[in-house]
């Protein structure tokens, strides 16, 4: 793990990356690395999260900024500039089933090719998918996703990079740290190491590639 | 009493000690409000709460203890807080003991449509496949009507949301059930008849043996 600025984590982004985004509604959403992403004006970005916010706020910011070709997630119904830009044809959105697109991301993070789950089955989410059978329930078979960038925002990080949450802040944070090529994180507070109790480490140092140091 | 509250109300009544529960958004939330007085049920949000309390008082609140629209809310002591993997894992799991959700359509043999209108609403399905596919119990809370049009249909032209029938659709006028794969008309609301209920009903509706006044 090496700490590093937010200008310098950010510049290793190249345009057309994808990249996983923790938050829900914002909550839990690693501010600083998407501004300094508008800042930067990357663009072409494909971009996996749960929702894109709302106009101005989180993930929103690079919907608004338009440096986003392409969206997975599972709601956009708050943002009317995501649903504006799919509609003109600006921005490909693949809508995914909450508990899909995270157990997506979790195969992704963990070594496997994919999930079963029966969430979908006879409705339009099964169109282009192999429908198995297992002890004579149907599921359908769902791949796995990974990202060339997870970008996670903890609450406490400590100097070595592990890594623990608050509340819903946690959400896909932790799922989306083992499912990218880079992890990128940053912290409310970062602490000495052993401030946060081995017990209570959710993601492990071992995983997070850099650190944005505070100002 | 307005129509939402009479839905929420009857709703409630559904509710037992100790019932892991999902409220969805718009009707549904209201149910919070109507929890008899000598039960507690636990309250999921699925960005990753159980214990799901009241919005804090002004000056209360804090930006990571949010609901699943980003809203603040309040923790109820014994809540807990998890990851998105972890809050899907009780619903799809089964944990969930009943999820309310808001309708569109529902069919003749309890199938939901509540996602979205094509062409014209397409917000994202969010959590609500994953809600009717692996709770235990299903209520759809929804007006009988949108316009003066049945919700109630004997096909969706809307797209489904699970093939999973729902086991109840609690409306201002009624309360149906989908036992045996088949829309029976439970409960009519107080000063209202059957023959309303059948009127603004486009599916074929059973008679329950016995149908009784909704109990508010």
């Amino acid at each position: 793990m090496k700490t590093i600025s937010v200008e310098d984590a950010t510049a290793m982004i190249p345009n057309g990356a994808s990249l996983m985004i923790g938050g829900f509604m914002g909550v839990g959403t690693p501010q600083r690395l998407i501004d300094e992403l508008v800042r930067q004006g990357k663009r072409n970005l494909v971009v996996i999260a749960n929702d894109t916010a709302v106009p101005g706020s989180g993930i929103g910011k690079l919907v608004s900024a338009g440096l986003v070709d392409k969206t997975i997630a599972s709601h956009i119904g708050l943002n009317p500039e995501t649903q504006q830009q799919m509609i003109a044809g600006k921005m490909a959105v693949d809508l995914v089933p909450q508990g899909t697109l995270i157990e997506r991301i979790r195969a992704g993070g963990v070594g496997l090719g994919g999930v079963l789950t029966a969430t979908g089955v006879g409705t339009i989410v099964e169109e282009g998918k192999r429908r198995i059978e297992v002890d004579g329930r149907s599921y359908l078979l769902e791949t796995a996703l990974r990202a060339d960038f997870a970008l996670v925002h903890a609450f406490l990080a400590d100097y070595i990079g592990n890594l623990s949450y608050a509340l819903t802040a946690r959400n896909f944070n932790p799922v989306v740290a083992m499912a990218a090529d880079t992890v990128i994180a940053t912290a409310d507070h970062i602490v000495p190491v052993g401030v946060i109790a081995p017990d209570h480490v959710v993601t492990p140092a071992a995983v997070v590639d850099y650190l944005v140091a505070n100002r | 009493m307005d129509a939402q509250t009479v839905i929420a109300r009857r709703i409630a009544r559904e509710l037992r000690p100790g019932m892991l529960v999902n409220l969805g958004i718009g009707i549904p939330t209201l149910v919070a409000n109507y929890v008899p007085k000598d039960i507690s049920v636990f309250f999921q949000s699925e960005n990753g709460l159980i214990g799901t309390g009241p919005i804090p008082e002004e000056g209360m609140a804090h930006p990571t203890l949010t609901d699943a629209g980003g809203r603040p809310v309040t923790a109820l002591p014994g809540a807990c807080t998890f990851d998105s993997a972890m809050s899907f894992a009780l619903i799809r799991g089964g944990h969930v003991d009943m999820t309310v959700l808001g309708g569109l359509q529902v069919d003749a043999q309890g199938r939901l449509a509540n996602w979205m209108i094509p062409g014209k609403m397409v917000p994202g399905m969010g959590g609500a496949m994953d809600l009717v596919t692996g709770a235990k119990r299903v209520i759809v809370a929804m007006q009988h009507t949108a316009k003066g049009k049945p919700k109630i249909v004997k096909t969706c032209s809307l797209p489904l949301t699970s093939v999973r029938p729902i086991e109840l659709v609690v409306t201002e006028l009624a309360v149906i059930g989908f036992a045996g794969g088949q829309a029976t008309l439970l409960e009519t609301a107080p000063g209202v008849s059957a023959a309303e209920v059948i009127r603004a009903t486009e599916a074929r509706l059973a008679m329950a043996t016995e149908i009784q006044e909704m109990a508010l």
